[in-house]
C-alpha cells in the first residue's frame, strides 16, 4: 500500500490549483504543540509549501467546513479520510452543501493519533512526536526518545475502526480499502451489561465533568443546525452554562437523540472533548440499537439513504420489545 | 400579556359532585394573567355561552380557558362562542375536568386538586395561544380521472353530469377497460358490451368529458383543488380528429402478423388497427413496432387507401398540461401471469388458458365468433376443468400468488360453467375450488342454479397437476369432500387467475403522493369511514385500484368517488385546518428530514436569498409547508433537528408550558 | 412528586395522549366511570408523533416521576404512519435512558384505541403503581426546579 505523505498531497493540491480545478484548500497546519494540528483553508501553493502539515495528528474530521467553504466562490478540494467520507456522504444526504463546489480526494488511513493519547504517554516535556511504520516515536525532554506501539495506542475510535474504505471522492489517492467492524460495540454492550445502578454511577461520573463548552457539538459533522436549539431561546432547552446535573444530561441526551440515525461514527466528539468523556459511547448506542432492531444501517455510507428515525417498518418491534442490553434485554 | 377568563362547568353534577367547582374557580383567580374567573352549572347552554360573551366584553378577554368536558365534545361550541364574542376561535383552551377527573376519580380532595392542575396547565397555554386564521386557496373546477374503464367512466360521467368539466386519461387506444373484453356479466348475464357501450358512447359526447386516449399522466404538481398536469399524449400516426374508422386501412395493411392485444393474444390483427368495433374514439392507430412505412420508410398502403387523409408517419408524442381540482384514480387491475404455476401447465398446452382468455373464446366478438373452440385444434371441448384461486389466498410466505382473494373469480367462474352447458349441454363441466364465496345480491342463487338446474360438477378441492398427454389435460385433484383422488381426462382447462393492480398504479401513486399497500392497491383514507378518498387531499380512488370489486361494486364506487369530486368542486375556496406545521425559515436546514415524515407530501423545498447580519447576503435551501395539504400531524416538528419546524396551535413552547404546569 | 397527609408518596405522572385514539380512549373511561388515580395528569397532542423527546425530559426535569405516551395502534394511526415514527423514536429514546440508568419502568409506550376505555384506566393504574413503587424520581431531577 503506497504510504501517503505530506508530499503527495502538497503535489496534488499544488496541481490542483495550478490548473484552475480548485480555488482553495481545505488542509491541515501545525499548532502550537506538536498534537494541535489545526484545519485550514490555504488558497495558495506558496502556504501549502509554508505551512500545511499531514502527519499522525490530522484526525480532523473535514466535511462540516465544507457547508462554509462552498458557500464562497469557486471549487475547494478537501482530503477525506475513511471516516471524513461517510461524514461528507451524510452532509449531502441532507443538502447541506453543493457537491459541484467541491473536489474531494480520498486518503487511506490506518488510525490517526490524538492528543490525549500522547499525552498520557509522555506527562512532562514532550518536544515532538513522529511516526515510524508500526512504531509511534515520543521525544521527550527527560526521558528521551520513547518508542511504543501505534496500533497498540490509537484511541478507541481508530482501534474499533467502521470503515477503512472512502465511499466518496472524485480522485482517490493510493488504495481504498474495506468496511471492518473491529468490535466497535464492546464497549456499549459492557455498559449494557451492568446493572441500571451501575450505569447510573458511570454515567453520572462521566457526564458530571462536562463543563458545556460545546466542543463535541462544534465540532460534530452531524451537527450542523443553522441554528442550535440549545442556542434558541425560544426552544425551551436553551442553556449555555452548566447549572445542574440534570442539565449535562439533558444536553447530551437531545444532542445523541437529534443525530441518531445521522451519526456516522466519526468519534470527532470524544477526540476535542477537553474533559475526556466518552461521547461516543451515546451515539453508538443508539447506532446498536437501530442495527439490532431495524437492520443493520450506517449513515453516509449511501448517498440520499434514509435515516432509520425518518422511516419505519411495520414489523417494528414496540417500544417494550426493542433489544438493548447483553443477552437480549429489553426495554 | 393576554387577559384570560376562566369558566368552570359544573356540568349539573357531573362535575361539581366530585370537583369543588368554587376552589376551581378560585384557584383560577390567581394565576397570572387570569382578570376573570367564574363557575356556572351549564357552561355549554345558551346562558352560559352569553356568560362568556358578556364577560369578553366587560373584562376585554383575549383568550378563554373553559374548565369542563372533553374538549371532543364541545371545543367547537366553545369557538363559536369565542368567534361570537369578537375573539378569535383559536384563543380558546379546555381543561377536560369531567371525562378526565370528575368521572375517574371519586374522591373530592384528589379531584379538585386535579382539575386545579389542569386548569392551570390550560392557562399556562393559552398564553401562548396566537390568533390562527384558516388558510384559503381556490379550487380549479375540473376533474382528472386516470383510466377509461367502467370505474373511470361513470365517475367522469357523474362529475360532467353535475356540470363541471372531467377530462379521462387511458393508456389505452380505447376506453372500455377489462369490462369491454368480457362476455356476459353475472348475475344477470346480459352482454358486458350491451350495458358497456352506450356508456362509452355517453362518455364520448358529453360536451363537459374530454377522453384522452392512448395517453398516460408524466408528472403531477400541485395540491388539492390545484393540481397541475402533464399528460404524454403517444402518437397514434393518424390524425384523431380527421379519421372516420371506416375501417378500410385495417384490411388493406399488408402487414398480418401483429398479435391482437383485445383478444389477449389470441389471434392477429393489422399493424394499423382498431382495437375492437365499438372502440370510442372510433380511431385506427398504428403499432410503430410492426408498421412496415415507419421502420423501413417503405409501403404506405394506409395511406393511400384513406380517403379522409387521415395517415400521419410524422406524428409525434404530444404533451397537454392542464388544470384540475380534483384527481380520480381508476387503474384498474390484470389477471397475474399464471405462468410460473407450473403445475397447471399454461405454457405447456394451449387448452389450458385463463378466464380472460375463456370469456374472449366465448364472445361473438372473439377469435372464434363466440364458439368454444380448444385453441389447439379448433375443436370442441366436451370435459371442461375450472380451477379456482390460482394464485389467490397464498400463503403469505408463499413464493408466488397473492395473499388477498380476488373476489370476483367465484362469480365468473359459475358464470362460465353455466354458460358452457347452456349452449354444450353434452359438454362435462368441473369446477374445482376451496371455498364458493357469493356474498351479493342475487350472487348465491345464481351459483346454485349453477349447480342445481345446469348440473356442473362443484368440487371442494384443489389441482395438484395438469398433465398434457395425447392431446388431452389429464388432471389431478383432490375431492375433500369424498376424500379422494379425482383423475379427470379434460379437453379444456380454465384458471381463475388471481387479479392484480395494473403495473401503471404504483408509478402513479409516486406522483401522486397516495399512499399504497404491500399488494400495490391504493390505500383508502379510512378503511371504513371515508374507503374512496386517498389520504392525500384530492386524490380519490375508484374501482379495482382500490382492491378487488365486481362490476355493481365498481360503479356504486365510482359514482360515489364521483359524489366526492363533486362536493369538492362545488366549493369556490378550500378553508383549510389553520393547525398545521410552520417552519421558521432562519433555523431551517433544508435537510429533508421533514419532508421524509410528511405522509401528505406538504413539504417542497426552495433555494433562498437570505441577508446575512454582516450584509453578505447566503443562499440558503429552506423547507416550506403548503397549509392546504398539511393535516397537521406533527411529525415533522419532531424530525426536525433544528426546531424550525413547529405545529400551530400546538407549538413546542405550548405544550411545554403545559407539561410545566402540571409538574409545578 | 408530592406527599399527601399520610406522608405517602404520590407520583407526579405526565400522559401524552393523541387526540383521535387513547384521548378519546381516556373519556371513553370517564364515560364508564373506570377509576385510575389521579396522579394521571393527560396532555393532549394530535398525534402521538406530535411528541418531541425534549418533552418528555422537560417533564423529567421538572418533577415528574414518570412519563407515558399512548397512541393509536399499528396501522391505525389517523395520519397514517405517525406512530410508526412515534415507535422508533420512543423505543430509541427511552433505550437511551435506560442506557444512563434512569429505570425503564419510568417511561412507556402504550397503544390504546377509541374504544378501549378499560384499557387506558388498566394501563395508567398499572403504570402509576409501577412508578409509585419505584419511589420519586431522584437521577433525572433538576434541583432548581424543586420547590
Amino acid at each position: 500500500m503506497q504510504t501517503i505523505t505530506r508530499d503527495i498531497l502538497l503535489e496534488k493540491a499544488a496541481s490542483l490549483l495550478a490548473s484552475g480545478t480548485v480555488n482553495r484548500v481545505l488542509g491541515w497546519k501545525k499548532g502550537e504543540f506538536i498534537y494541535d494540528v489545526t484545519p485550514a483553508v490555504f488558497t495558495n501553493a506558496e502556504d501549502m509549501y509554508r505551512h500545511f502539515t499531514f502527519d499522525c495528528f490530522c484526525g480532523a474530521n473535514f466535511s462540516k467546513y465544507l457547508i462554509k467553504e462552498t458557500q464562497k466562490e469557486g471549487k475547494v478540494l478537501v482530503f477525506l479520510k475513511p471516516c471524513d467520507s461517510y461524514s461528507f456522504n451524510q452532509l449531502l444526504t441532507e443538502h447541506r452543501f453543493d457537491r459541484e463546489k467541491v473536489y474531494a480526494v480520498g486518503i487511506p488511513c490506518d488510525g490517526m493519533m490524538d492528543a490525549s493519547t500522547v499525552k498520557a504517554l509522555a506527562p512532562e516535556g514532550l518536544t515532538g512526536a513522529e511516526r515510524n511504520g508500526d512504531a509511534l516515536i515520543l521525544h521527550t525532554l527527560y526521558d528521551g526518545d520513547v518508542t511504543v506501539s501505534y496500533a497498540d495506542h490509537l484511541p478507541d475510535r481508530c482501534k474499533h475502526c467502521k470503515s477503512k474504505k472512502v465511499v466518496a471522492y472524485d480522485e482517490m489517492l493510493g488504495e481504498n480499502g474495506e468496511v471492518t467492524d473491529a468490535g466497535r460495540f464492546d464497549e456499549v454492550a459492557a455498559l449494557e451489561a451492568m446493572t441500571e445502578d451501575e450505569r447510573f454511577a458511570f454515567w453520572q461520573n462521566e457526564l458530571s465533568r462536562c463543563i458545556r463548552c460545546n466542543a463535541c457539538r462544534d465540532v460534530c459533522p452531524a451537527c450542523t443546525c443553522e441554528k442550535c436549539v440549545f442556542d434558541n431561546p425560544g426552544s425551551g432547552v436553551e442553556n449555555k452554562a452548566i447549572s445542574d446535573r440534570f442539565e449535562e444530561k439533558l444536553f447530551h441526551v437531545i444532542r445523541a437523540f437529534h443525530v441518531a440515525g445521522r451519526c456516522t461514527d466519526c468519534g470527532e466528539c470524544s477526540r476535542v472533548c477537553p474533559q475526556n468523556i466518552p461521547l461516543h459511547l451515546l451515539n453508538r448506542k443508539f447506532i446498536y440499537d437501530i442495527d439490532r432492531n431495524y437492520g443493520d444501517y450506517m449513515a453516509g455510507a449511501e448517498e440520499g439513504s434514509r435515516a432509520p428515525l425518518v422511516n419505519y417498518q411495520i414489523a417494528d418491534p414496540e417500544a417494550g420489545e426493542v433489544v438493548s442490553g447483553a443477552g437480549g434485554d429489553k426495554v | 400579556m393576554q387577559r384570560i377568563g376562566v369558566f368552570v362547568c359544573w356540568c349539573g353534577s357531573n362535575i361539581a359532585a366530585t370537583v369543588d367547582v368554587h376552589a376551581v374557580a378560585e384557584a383560577a383567580r390567581h394565576e397570572p394573567g387570569v382578570v376573570f374567573s367564574t363557575d356556572y352549572q351549564y357552561m355549554c347552554s345558551q346562558a352560559g355561552q352569553n356568560m362568556i360573551i358578556e364577560a369578553v366584553k366587560e373584562h376585554h378577554l383575549t383568550g378563554l380557558v373553559i374548565c369542563s368536558c372533553s374538549p371532543r365534545m364541545h371545543e367547537a361550541t366553545f369557538r363559536k362562542t369565542a368567534a361570537n364574542a369578537g375573539i378569535n376561535p383559536y384563543m380558546v383552551e379546555i381543561a377536560n375536568i369531567r371525562e378526565q377527573c370528575s368521572w375517574v376519580h371519586k374522591d373530592m380532595a384528589a379531584g379538585t386538586e386535579k382539575a386545579i392542575i389542569l386548569a392551570k396547565a390550560a392557562i399556562a397555554k393559552v398564553h401562548l395561544n396566537t390568533a390562527l386564521t384558516p388558510g384559503e386557496s381556490k379550487v380549479t373546477k375540473r376533474a382528472l380521472v386516470i383510466g377509461g374503464g367502467i370505474a373511470g367512466i361513470q365517475t367522469a360521467l357523474d362529475i360532467a353530469e353535475a356540470g363541471f368539466p372531467v377530462d379521462i386519461v387511458e393508456k389505452e387506444p380505447t376506453i372500455g377497460g377489462k369490462m369491454a373484453q368480457l362476455d356476459k356479466t353475472f348475475p344477470t348475464l346480459d352482454c358486458a358490451a350491451c350495458i358497456l357501450t352506450p356508456k362509452m358512447v355517453d362518455a364520448a359526447q358529453n360536451e363537459n368529458i374530454r377522453i384522452i386516449s392512448y395517453a398516460q399522466v408524466e408528472e403531477v404538481g400541485g395540491f388539492v383543488g390545484n393540481f397541475h398536469v402533464k399528460i404524454r399524449k403517444k402518437a397514434r400516426f393518424v390524425n384523431e380528429d380527421v379519421c372516420t374508422g371506416c375501417g378500410l386501412c385495417t384490411e388493406k395493411c399488408p402487414q398480418k402478423k401483429v398479435p391482437n392485444a383485445f383478444n389477449l393474444n389470441m389471434d392477429n390483427h393489422r399493424a394499423i388497427y382498431i382495437p375492437f368495433a365499438q372502440a370510442v374514439p372510433k380511431v385506427a392507430v398504428i403499432d410503430p413496432n410492426y408498421c412496415t412505412m415507419l421502420k423501413t420508410g417503405k409501403c404506405g398502403v394506409c395511406a393511400k387507401v384513406c380517403t379522409a387523409g387521415a395517415i400521419d408517419y410524422k406524428q409525434q408524442d404530444q404533451i397537454i398540461e392542464e388544470e384540475y381540482g380534483a384527481i380520480v384514480a381508476a387503474t384498474g387491475y390484470n389477471p397475474i401471469s399464471v405462468e410460473k404455476f407450473d403445475e397447471f401447465a399454461y405454457s405447456q398446452s394451449k387448452d389450458v388458458i385463463t378466464s380472460l382468455e375463456f370469456e374472449r373464446l366465448t364472445n361473438a366478438a372473439g377469435p372464434t365468433a363466440g364458439k368454444l373452440l380448444r385453441p389447439s385444434d379448433g375443436e370442441h371441448p366436451h370435459t371442461i376443468v375450472f380451477v379456482q384461486c390460482v394464485g389467490s389466498r397464498c400463503a403469505a410466505n408463499a413464493a408466488k400468488g397473492k395473499e388477498y382473494c380476488s373476489k370476483i373469480c367465484c362469480m365468473y367462474t359459475a358464470k362460465h360453467a353455466m354458460l358452457v352447458r347452456d349452449k354444450y349441454p353434452d359438454t362435462d363441466v368441473y369446477v374445482f375450488y376451496i371455498d364458493v364465496r357469493t356474498p351479493g345480491k342475487n350472487f348465491d342463487e345464481f351459483y346454485r342454479r349453477a349447480v342445481e338446474e345446469y348440473g356442473v360438477h362443484y368440487i371442494k378441492g384443489m389441482v395438484g397437476k395438469i398433465t398434457p398427454e395425447n392431446g388431452k389435460l389429464k388432471v389431478q385433484g383432490s375431492d375433500l369432500i369424498a376424500d379422494k383422488q379425482l383423475h379427470i381426462d379434460a379437453d379444456l382447462v380454465v384458471l381463475a387467475a388471481a387479479i392484480e393492480p395494473d403495473k401503471s398504479a404504483r408509478p402513479l401513486a409516486t406522483m401522486l403522493t397516495a399512499s399504497m399497500d404491500t399488494n400495490d392497491f391504493f390505500t383508502e383514507a379510512h378503511p371504513k369511514l371515508r374507503p374512496v378518498e386517498s389520504p392525500t387531499a384530492g386524490i380519490f380512488l375508484s374501482g379495482t385500484c382500490q382492491g378487488p370489486k365486481d362490476i355493481p361494486e365498481t360503479v356504486s364506487q365510482a359514482s360515489a368517488a364521483a359524489a366526492k369530486v363533486i362536493g369538492l368542486l362545488s366549493k369556490n375556496t378550500l378553508k383549510g385546518n389553520p393547525c398545521v406545521a410552520q417552519s421558521d425559515e432562519w433555523m431551517c436546514n433544508g435537510c429533508s428530514s421533514c419532508a421524509n415524515v410528511c405522509p401528505y407530501g406538504a413539504i417542497t423545498y426552495e433555494n433562498k436569498e437570505f441577508r446575512m447580519p454582516d450584509r453578505s447576503t447566503k443562499v440558503r435551501r429552506i423547507a416550506k409547508v403548503n397549509p392546504a395539504v398539511c393535516q397537521g400531524c406533527g411529525a415533522c416538528t419532531v424530525a426536525c433537528p433544528s426546531g424550525a419546524m413547529d405545529l400551530n396551535g400546538f407549538k413546542n413552547n405550548q405544550i411545554m408550558a403545559e407539561v410545566d404546569a402540571i409538574c409545578k | 412528586m408530592q406527599v399527601n397527609e399520610n406522608n405517602e408518596f404520590r407520583p407526579k405522572i405526565v400522559a401524552f395522549c393523541c387526540n383521535w385514539c387513547s384521548y378519546a380512549g381516556a373519556d371513553l373511561a370517564g364515560n364508564n366511570r373506570l377509576a385510575y388515580p389521579a396522579d394521571i395528569k393527560i396532555i393532549r397532542v394530535p398525534c402521538s408523533c406530535r411528541v418531541n423527546p425534549m418533552f418528555i425530559l422537560r417533564a423529567f426535569q421538572r418533577g415528574a416521576d414518570g412519563v407515558i405516551l399512548c397512541g393509536c395502534h399499528p396501522g391505525d394511526c389517523h395520519y397514517t404512519s405517525g406512530n410508526y415514527y412515534t415507535r422508533r423514536r420512543m423505543a430509541m429514546l427511552f433505550s437511551m435512558l435506560n442506557y444512563l440508568g434512569i429505570e425503564k419502568e419510568r417511561t412507556r409506550v402504550e397503544w390504546v384505541s377509541a374504544a378501549e376505555g378499560a384499557k387506558f384506566a388498566a394501563t395508567m393504574q398499572d403504570f402509576a403503581e409501577k412508578v409509585k413503587a419505584l419511589g420519586p424520581n431522584k437521577r433525572l431531577e433538576d434541583l432548581r426546579c424543586k420547590q
